[in-house]
């Protein structure tokens, strides 16, 4: 029984560890490439448990998934050349182990300084054909869709698709940026006078309107008062015109009386007489005249 | 060893990533393995007369138990439990208590309601501290002009499946596409705009080309929103947009102080108006009713004075003169009657007045030495109206 048992036991262990070492699992997110001797026999591993003979076979495995290269920033000029500083990234994935173990050695790395010397020279081509005013805006679409397609084609030879290229930054040298700055204060300070220029050309308008205004509506006020007096004073002319053309010589008369009387109300004011006048007429008689 | 990592089971661990190695099954067969061995081989060792058959079937019955024991999991709320059986995808398991037959599937996590944020721009230290990155806020517009911008983009998770097995670093990649898309939204778009006006439409378009990236690259990631933290020029040249701010803001006192003054001048100007109007027809009622009294007045004294107008006349005549009479000075020269009585009451000023127009000698000495008792006037009135009249009488001389 003892020995029996220990044989199984030993059976067992045996199996498991030899079961062991001739399976492998592929996951989801990996490549395999299974070697014989050095030589790869097999690379299209789907994910799952796969069998291998120990010390004979040996396998490497890569990541499968979708892999980010943020490629350096780098100095480009443009077609008027002027220099700008570019930042890409590079999506990409392993889709051939084969080609990518035997062209890169199976090196992330080493892939990563390829597919950036292909994609910094494509970018310096598509720059160098362009002004930076496209660059920034317009095309910047466009050359990320070139640059893709260019750089998936090369990187194909290494067993890798570029599924998107993409320009994260383009900045200007720092020398450039200052004299941007001073373009942008500049460009401000223009805006601000022209906005107080504005200002005191419209508060004029308005103050002179103002004044406009007053200096007719008084007119205006003159106008009718004189009209109103006018009217009063050819009313009065005509009502006294009525009244003393009744009897002109009385109107006279009485009117020259209180003339007399107005002028000489005054103790002042002295007249020399001679007693002839109507007036005096009994001054030297009482004889009825 | 996949299993015995609890923290990375139950969530805790963020970067389900981190553990990517371990995640093979070989070398933790082995190390069981060789556990069951030793505890098998310490029952034998220990007592070697005992039936083995018994301590085999309890130690495999133990390894059974411990074996489906260690097969449960937690998938803590709101996350989910990505399963990958020998290496290929099997399942997503829901919150709560799961099993998964240890060697054969591995478990990740992947939190998918957490939402999670992203900054462009800046780092928040904490407790309201930020730090700037400048090399990533700042950026050109499309009139060559350079803004600066801080952005957050808040995601979820939305596909576990993708999330986890689809991309290495979905935040990092997250966050690239951010600054890229950021980018070239500004890039195309003016800085008046972006400062202004523009701010919703970029973050929408930001949004749209980030997410479409996204997808593009299957990271299973939902954008929730691109918010703007901060839009604002490049601190170098802050001033001047605030001295542009500024002058705007001084138009509008010009135009303001200007239009009070509008206000304030013109209503002025009806109220001179209104006093204008007001005077003239005041005058012009005054005007018209004394001319029709002196009308009445004249026309009722004409009526009496038409039954008698000698009497009448005399008798006007005789009460002016009267008035006259009583209320001046009088000279009366009586030659023709004899009578050598001369009233000649002539102040010293109009004595003067007499000397400088050269009036003759004999007359001068004749009329001298009446003159002081003469002057009634004169001393009447006090000397010190002497000059004032004078000059009176100087007036009435030349105005006639």
């Amino acid at each position: 029984m003892g020995k029996k048992s220990i044989i199984f036991i030993v059976f067992v262990i045996i199996a498991v560890l030899g079961i062991n070492a001739s399976v492998f699992t592929v996951s989801e997110k990996e490549l395999a490439i299974k070697f014989k001797f050095g030589e790869i026999v097999r690379s299209d591993y789907k994910p799952g448990v796969h069998f291998m003979f120990p010390v004979i076979n040996e396998v490497k495995k890569f990541d499968a998934r979708l892999l980010l290269l943020d490629a350096k920033p780098e100095r480009f000029l443009t077609k008027e050349k002027k220099n700008v500083i570019v930042d890409a990234f590079v999506k990409w994935k392993i889709i051939d182990p084969f080609l990518f173990y035997t062209k890169v050695k199976g090196s992330e790395e080493q892939a990563s300084i390829r597919l950036s010397q292909i994609v910094q020279g494509g970018l310096r081509d598509q720059f160098g054909e362009r002004e930076i005013q496209e660059v920034i805006s317009g095309e910047r679409a466009g050359i990320m869709s070139f640059i893709t397609e260019e750089a998936d084609t090369a990187a194909r030879d290494f067993g890798i698709r570029v599924v998107d290229v993409r320009i994260k930054r383009i900045d200007l040298p720092l020398q450039v940026s200052d004299s941007v700055y001073r373009r942008m204060r500049a460009d401000r300070a223009k805006v601000a006078s022209e906005l107080r220029a504005q200002g005191g050309e419209e508060a004029e308008v308005i103050r002179s309107e103002a004044d406009k205004q007053r200096t007719v509506i008084l007119a205006e006020a003159y106008r009718d008062a004189e009209r109103i007096r006018g009217d009063g004073d050819a009313k009065a002319t005509d009502t006294y015109a009525k009244a003393f053309g009744k009897d002109k010589e009385f109107y006279s008369f009485t009117k020259s009386m209180e003339a007399y009387k107005k002028s000489f109300s005054n103790k002042d004011d002295m007249i020399v007489v001679q007693p002839d006048s109507e007036f005096f007429k009994y001054f030297g008689s009482t004889k009825a005249k | 060893m996949a299993w015995n990592e609890p923290g990375n089971g139950s969530g805790k661990d963020k970067d389900p990533w981190g553990q990517k190695k371990n995640n093979q099954g070989p070398p933790d067969l082995d190390e069981v393995i060789k556990n069951i061995l030793n505890k098998v081989s310490g029952f034998f060792g220990g007592g070697g007369s005992v039936n083995g058959g018994i301590i085999i079937a309890i130690a495999l019955v133990a390894s059974v138990v411990l074996y489906v024991g260690y097969g449960f999991y937690k998938v803590e709320a709101g996350n989910e439990g990505i399963v990958l059986r020998l290496g290929k995808y099997y399942q997503t398991t829901k919150p709560g208590l799961n099993w998964a037959p240890r060697f054969i599937d591995t478990v990740e996590m992947v939190d998918i309601a957490n939402v999670r944020y992203q900054e462009i721009g800046f780092t928040t230290l904490g407790s309201g501290r930020a730090k700037t990155n400048e090399g990533e806020s700042l950026m050109l517009t499309q009139d060559e002009n350079i803004i600066d911008v801080r952005l957050t983009v808040q995601y979820i998770a939305r596909d576990s499946e993708d999330f986890a097995l689809k991309v290495r670093d979905p935040t990092l990649t997250l966050k690239e596409i951010t600054e890229s898309a950021l980018r070239e939204v500004v890039g195309s778009s003016k800085m008046d705009d972006v400062l202004t006006e523009g701010r919703v439409a970029i973050a929408q378009q930001t949004k749209e080309k980030i997410q479409s990236a996204l997808d593009f690259y299957g990271t299973g990631i939902l954008i929730n929103s691109v918010n703007f933290q901060d839009i604002q020029p490049p601190e170098q040249v802050q001033d001047a947009f605030a001295d542009a701010i500024k002058a705007r803001e001084d138009k509008e006192r010009l135009i303001n102080n200007a239009n009070a003054y509008k206000n304030q001048v013109i209503p002025k100007a009806k109220g001179e108006s209104a006093r204008l109007t007001q005077d003239a027809e005041g005058y012009k009622a005054s005007v018209v009713e004394s001319a029709q009294g002196e009308a009445d007045r004249f026309l009722a004294l004409l009526k009496e004075y038409q039954k008698a107008p000698e009497v009448t006349r005399e008798r006007m005549y005789l009460s002016a003169m009267g008035d006259i009479m009583d209320n001046s000075s009088k000279v009366m020269i009586d030659v023709k009657g004899g009578n050598n009585i001369f009233y000649i009451p002539l102040e010293k000023g109009t004595l003067q007045k007499s000397k400088k127009r050269g009036m003759d000698k004999v007359v001068e000495d004749i009329i001298a030495p009446a003159a002081p008792a003469a002057v009634y006037g004169s001393s009447s009135n006090g000397g010190s109206g002497t000059t004032s009249r004078s000059g009176r009488s100087s007036r009435n001389e030349r105005s006639r």
